[in-house]
């Protein structure tokens, strides 16, 4: 692990509880970071200086009286820019929020900043998190600092690059299918998909309601657990919000792995992957075994049937909610005659070409002589999903698949194909549909140094178990395979 | 071809967005090869399937109770008018819509 990524939540608190730095200097630091990294990696949208030093500054007092530090106490952290934050620009990405200011904070990050966490800035992210690239914000697209002519992934790609380039100690992403996993795996960071419903959703700009989650981002599994366990939890403000308690995770990732059946399933071997990748995943899953996890061949199979599944579900969600984008309230308003043309003028100027497309097939899929054949097709073949899932299960405690076919690949090499970009999302979006969680973890990189990611899929709720076997990994080593 | 020009054209209609000349065309080819390829899911037999229109069944509520419907402090609408493109206090302008 880099220099640059050398904070973690116990090294933050560590040092503010010996006296070694303030949280003030601590902001400091990370601001001077974001300013000589950030030009680079257009990774951070806005920041948010004055509210991160008051924070920094209440850290501050708490450790003069010498009270009791709240568990992020003074952890620097970026959110990305489709969660609401109360007075700070957030855009989605999108010129038609260019200038829109929230007036509330999304639960999330209240959550995060009631237990001490510093809040930076925003991230970047493809525009209303539609994108597998990040290259479809219109604030122009991300680097991976990994390699800074690849992408980082997305749509959390300024999320995860900006935890791997050392901008912040921890992040929020959003996972839709994919979305925080695979700018994870890009950038060779731990990533996590909670349970639906695991995270309150109040105050996250929705793409797709039934899809959406917000997770974690952080250069560890330990960390990334910290910050789970923080925003976690029912919220009356989002009736899709669980009642459902968690547990422990840091008594519970410590607990042994030995005897875990991991399932692997062949659906996600086949044609298509990288041969480097493959090559990593099957040397992370031997590792599995030797420290005690047994492999056991599963079969899923309506896997082949997720990507279109997902494009049907997620477009004709977001149809629906984008239809809010009018120039009636907020954001960028095109001036017209009538209020028909003004928002049709609004929508077509203030939206780019990937949201325009996902409209347009979302609207397609929901219209009349159509929604059989198309939504009520797909929801019945995401009950088919799940219930692979819920069948593998019963045989198996987790199961271990790559995260992405590929690695982080060139700026611009699949913007012309939509299709292809969305064919990469295949590992990802069938957990996304099942509503089940999942960790991306660094699992070696490839000749040319690029990061791999092997995802971790749980039960429904099970997240202890999947930062359990994520931690057990990385403690074996797994990350540098 | 599943996709014609002036499905694009209704469609967009219908989604109040409004397109440039290429972007009608670029649309149409995209949308066109997308919708062949989500055509695969006509190869399995649903017929018995329920369709996954919740993810959690009443998560929040296993009896399926909502929670209680009481009025609360929301003293948000001097914020919420100051983001409108345009206002006149307590209300949004937009173009007129009825006419006399």
């Amino acid at each position: 692990m880099s220099a640059a990524n050398a904070w973690t939540v116990p090294a933050v608190r560590e040092a503010l509880e010996a006296k070694k730095l303030s949280a003030r200097e601590l902001t400091a630091e990370f601001y001077s970071r974001i300013e000589r990294k950030n030009p680079e990696l257009n990774a951070v949208l806005a920041l948010s200086p004055e509210r991160a030093y008051a924070q920094a500054d209440r850290i501050d007092k708490l450790r003069a009286r010498n009270e009791k530090l709240p568990p992020l106490a003074g952890v620097p952290v970026a959110i990305k820019d489709v969660i609401s934050t109360r007075g700070i620009r957030t855009t989605c990405g999108s010129r038609i929020l260019e200038n829109y200011v929230p007036p509330y904070d999304a639960t999330a990050v209240e959550k995060l900043e009631s237990a001490g966490a510093v809040i930076l800035g925003k991230t970047n992210c493809d525009e209303f998190a539609m994108g597998s690239s990040n290259e479809n914000s219109a604030y122009g697209p991300v680097r991976n600092p990994v390699a800074t002519d690849r992408v980082p992934g997305g749509s959390s790609g300024g999320s995860a690059a900006a935890v791997a380039a050392g901008l912040a100690v921890a992040a929020l992403g959003t996972d839709t299918g994919g979305s925080i996993r695979q700018p994870g795996a890009f950038c060779g960071i731990p990533a996590m998909m909670p349970t639906y419903g695991r995270v309150s959703r109040y105050g996250l700009i929705a793409f797709a309601s039934s899809l959406d989650r917000i997770g974690p981002f952080a250069t560890t599994v330990r960390d990334a657990a910290a910050v789970l366990s923080v925003i976690e939890g029912h919220d009356t403000n989002d009736s899709t919000s669980a009642a459902v308690p968690a547990s422990d995770y840091f008594e519970e990732m410590e607990k042994p792995i030995r005897g875990m059946r991991i399932g692997i399933p062949v659906e996600y071997f086949g044609e298509g992957m990288d041969p480097e990748v493959r090559a990593k995943i099957e040397a992370g899953i031997e590792l599995m075994k030797q420290i005690g996890c047994q492999p056991v061949e599963l079969r899923m199979p309506h896997t082949e049937y997720a990507i279109a599944t997902y494009y049907i579900v997620a477009t004709a969600e977001a149809s629906s909610n984008l239809a809010r984008f009018d120039g009636v309230r907020y954001g960028l308003r095109v001036h017209a005659g009538s209020l028909r043309e003004m928002y049709k003028k609004t929508r077509g100027r203030g939206f780019g070409a990937e949201v325009k497309r996902r409209i347009m097939l979302g609207t397609y899929a929901l219209s009349s002589g159509y929604y059989d054949a198309y939504y009520l097709r797909a929801q019945k073949v995401r009950t088919l999903i799940a219930r692979d899932f819920i069948l593998a299960f019963e045989k198996v405690d987790a199961i271990v698949t790559p995260t992405s076919p590929t690695t982080a690949f060139r700026l611009g090499e699949r913007t012309m194909n939509p299709l292809a970009m969305y064919l990469a999302d295949i590992y990802t979006v069938t957990g996304s549909l099942a509503g089940i969680p999942g960790i991306s973890v660094p699992c070696g990189t490839t000749s040319d140094g690029l990061p791999v990611g092997l995802q971790i899929f749980g039960p429904r709720f099970a997240e202890s178990r999947v930062l359990q076997l994520a931690h057990a990994f990385e403690k074996a080593n797994g990350f540098l395979i | 071809m599943k996709i014609s020009r002036d499905d694009v054209l209704y469609v967009a209609e219908l989604a109040n967005l409004e397109l440039n000349e290429s972007e009608v065309e670029t649309f149409r080819g995209q949308l066109d090869a997308i919708l062949t390829y989500i055509d695969k899911l006509k190869q399995l037999d649903v017929s018995d399937v329920e369709p996954m229109a919740q993810v959690l069944q009443s998560a929040a509520s296993p009896d399926g109770a909502l929670r209680e419907d009481v009025v609360r402090k929301c003293d948000v609408a001097d914020a919420i008018l100051e983001q409108a493109p345009e206002a006149k206090k307590p209300y949004f302008r937009v173009p007129k819509v009825i006419e006399r």
